[in-house]
């Protein structure tokens, strides 16, 4: 994934981290001066200052192998990072819906109480995959973890690539024939993406 | 439960016609006798029996009843019959994805990975033994709100239950962060849960420098299971789901992981087409919860109280209108008044019996006012949906005393 995927929240966060940095230092002079912080009645951080007589490490815990981090490790960054080998087809997908999702999420996953996945209009009013979805790689992450709901974690690697092909094929964001693994899964652009902004909202007077 | 049932009141008082015989003394001073009847000694007299024992673990008067209210995927915290700041664990609200995971303690382990010099797993012994902080703070779902529509018989709980506050115990993120080397480049970390939806979001780690937690306890004791026993991530003044309840894993990176949570469900759309994302502060809110529906209330004094806070600092005032928003009055703030938590508020006002609208607005310490929702739809656009909306509410008081919702117009 190109650094522009992730639009402009690290340089927001970049921003944040800077002030962060910026007051970190000033409570740091604070401190050194033995001043008190300003405003500090009812400040409600216990921690405020607390770290001073901290050792740099209190060696609790153990180190984590290579192995249980593998196994607990399934997410899926935009960038395709955390993708399986494996891979999907629509047809294949379209199968597997129809057996485990439909129950949920409707016959061609138009509705019901799993709510709407599927839209062909990109102007309908309802929140879907193919009107709001901002990342393909999203709906492999979260189908992996958490579907079915009556039975999560159950589906192969296979068989979530075939259900997400199936699902951006149904919002008319992927050929029929296309096959979907790694490599081909973090390529498909979603077109709600371009709306997505970060929180705008700074605290303050403004209501927004 | 007497000590020995056997013995009744009526063996005690010799089973007398007259149950019993008191000395009266009459406005003269003048020492008379009084006999009263068994009718008058209650049959539930209290200090005519001996109670329980001492216990292991203390129980509700069955006179109480607040409860929560439950939905197929949220249960709501009943406002309006608590007192104070701190909501009892068992009646702070509840939002889940995919239901309560039982989890055994012995058992658990956070790992903490990814951008680290160090990866550790932590057992939650490991957890108790580092410093460990306590603080007061609200939780509150972005979703926390209704009051659409028509109807009028909508209580606190209904319109604004997914809110609750706790003093919550365990260690800084901060302090966790040191151990493992969070590396200078790692700009988020994931969360995830051990729960039946593996619940992930991304989090700045600015915010687990500052004031993120990984809490286990919550008011004097270990976390209730639907609040994320043995232990959860805490982020105060922040949208309730992303802090992430069941906690197993934390990933250190360079990158939001744009985790399902994050983009199709806990984001909102706001004007020229545009998604807000990753819009995690709570804005500040007031709500009364004294009198509201279904209180009935009397002509004569009445103090309206309720609840105030805000994701941003402090709350700074609550003003209180009783002739529906025309004039404003500045409302006691009840101590104590902390950072990012419910504050309670009083005013005391004397109702003349004449219908009238009451509500509540808040200003929190960085001069942000709480809005009406015309106001928010203004700012956002009519279809902003259902997320961080802090409408000022009112509550009308018609002639017979019968306080109801002032519900919001609105598609």
């Amino acid at each position: 994934m190109s650094e522009k995927t992730t639009f402009s929240i690290q340089q927001s966060l970049g921003l944040g981290l800077a002030g962060f940095l910026l007051l970190y230092t000033l409570q740091a002079c604070y401190r050194a001066n033995g001043g008190d912080l300003p405003d500090r009645s009812h400040t409600n951080r216990s921690q405020a200052g607390d770290t001073l007589g901290h050792p740099s490490r209190f060696g609790f815990g153990r180190p984590a192998t290579a192995r249980e981090i593998a196994v607990l490790d399934i997410d899926v960054r935009p960038d395709g990072l955390g993708l399986p080998s494996g891979s999907g087809t629509v047809p294949a997908g379209k199968g597997l819906f129809s057996a485990r999702c439909a129950a949920c999420h409707g016959v061609d996953g138009t509705g019901g109480t799993g709510g709407r996945l599927v839209v062909t209009a990109f102007t309908a009013k309802e929140k879907a995959i193919g009107n709001y979805w901002p990342y393909a790689t999203t709906l492999f992450d979260y189908i992996r973890r958490a579907m079915p709901y009556n039975a999560p974690g159950s589906l192969t690697s296979d068989e979530v690539y075939s259900l997400t092909a199936y699902l951006l094929h149904a919002n008319r964001l992927l050929d029929s024939t296309a096959v979907l693994n790694a490599r081909s899964l973090p390529k498909v652009v979603m077109p709600a993406r371009k709306f997505f902004v970060p929180d705008d909202r700074r605290g303050g007077p403004e209501v927004r | 439960m007497a000590l020995n049932p056997k013995i009744n009141r009526r063996t005690l008082l010799g089973g007398a016609a007259t149950a019993a015989v008191a000395i009266a003394h009459t406005s003269v001073a003048k020492a008379v006798q009084v006999g009263i009847s068994e009718k008058e000694l209650r049959a539930d007299d209290p200090t005519k029996a001996p109670g329980p024992l001492p216990g292991e673990r203390g129980t509700r008067s069955p006179f109480e009843k607040a409860v929560k209210k439950p939905s197929d995927i949220s249960s709501r915290t009943p406002l309006q019959d608590l007192y104070g700041i701190i909501t009892p664990s068992d009646l702070h609200f509840e939002r889940h994805h995919a239901g309560i995971p039982a989890l055994d303690p012995a058992k658990y382990e956070l790992v903490i990975h990814g951008m680290v010099d160090r990866p550790l797993v932590f057992t939650l012994a490991d957890l108790k033994r580092f410093p460990s902080v306590s603080r007061i703070c609200f939780l509150e779902c972005s979703g926390n709100y209704r009051g659409r529509g028509t109807n009028e018989k909508l209580s606190p709980q209904d319109i604004c239950g997914l809110t609750s506050q706790s003093e919550w115990t365990g260690v800084m993120l901060s302090t966790l962060f040191r151990e493992v080397g969070v590396q200078p480049k790692a700009s988020w970390f994931l969360a995830e849960g051990t729960d039946a939806a593996v619940m992930t979001r991304s989090v700045p780690v600015a915010k687990g420098w500052d004031d993120a937690m990984i809490v286990y306890a919550q008011n004097g004791e270990a976390l209730r299971p639907e609040q994320g026993y043995p232990a959860r991530l805490f982020l105060p003044g922040w949208e309730g789901n992303a802090s992430v309840k069941w906690l197993r894993r934390i990933e250190l990176s360079d990158q939001p992981f744009m985790t399902r949570e994050e983009t199709s469900k806990y984001t909102e759309p706001i004007k020229d087409g545009k998604i807000r994302q990753f819009s995690f502060t709570i804005d500040a809110r007031s709500i009364i919860t004294y009198p509201t529906y279904p209180a009935q209330v009397q002509k004569g004094w009445i103090e309206i109280r309720g609840l105030a806070w805000s994701g941003r600092g402090r709350v700074t005032k609550v003003e209180v209108s009783t002739d529906n928003g025309k004039s404003w009055q500045t409302a006691r703030l009840q101590d104590p008044v902390l950072d990012k938590a419910h504050t309670q508020f009083r005013h005391l006002w004397p109702w003349d019996g004449r219908e009238t609208v009451i509500m509540s607005r808040v200003t929190d310490q960085t001069g942000y006012v709480q809005p009406t929702l015309a106001e928010l739809l203004a700012a956002r656009g009519e279809d902003t949906g259902g997320y961080h909306l802090n409408p000022i509410a009112a509550w009308r008081i018609r002639p017979d005393g019968q306080v109801l919702f002032r519900p919001e117009n609105w598609k």
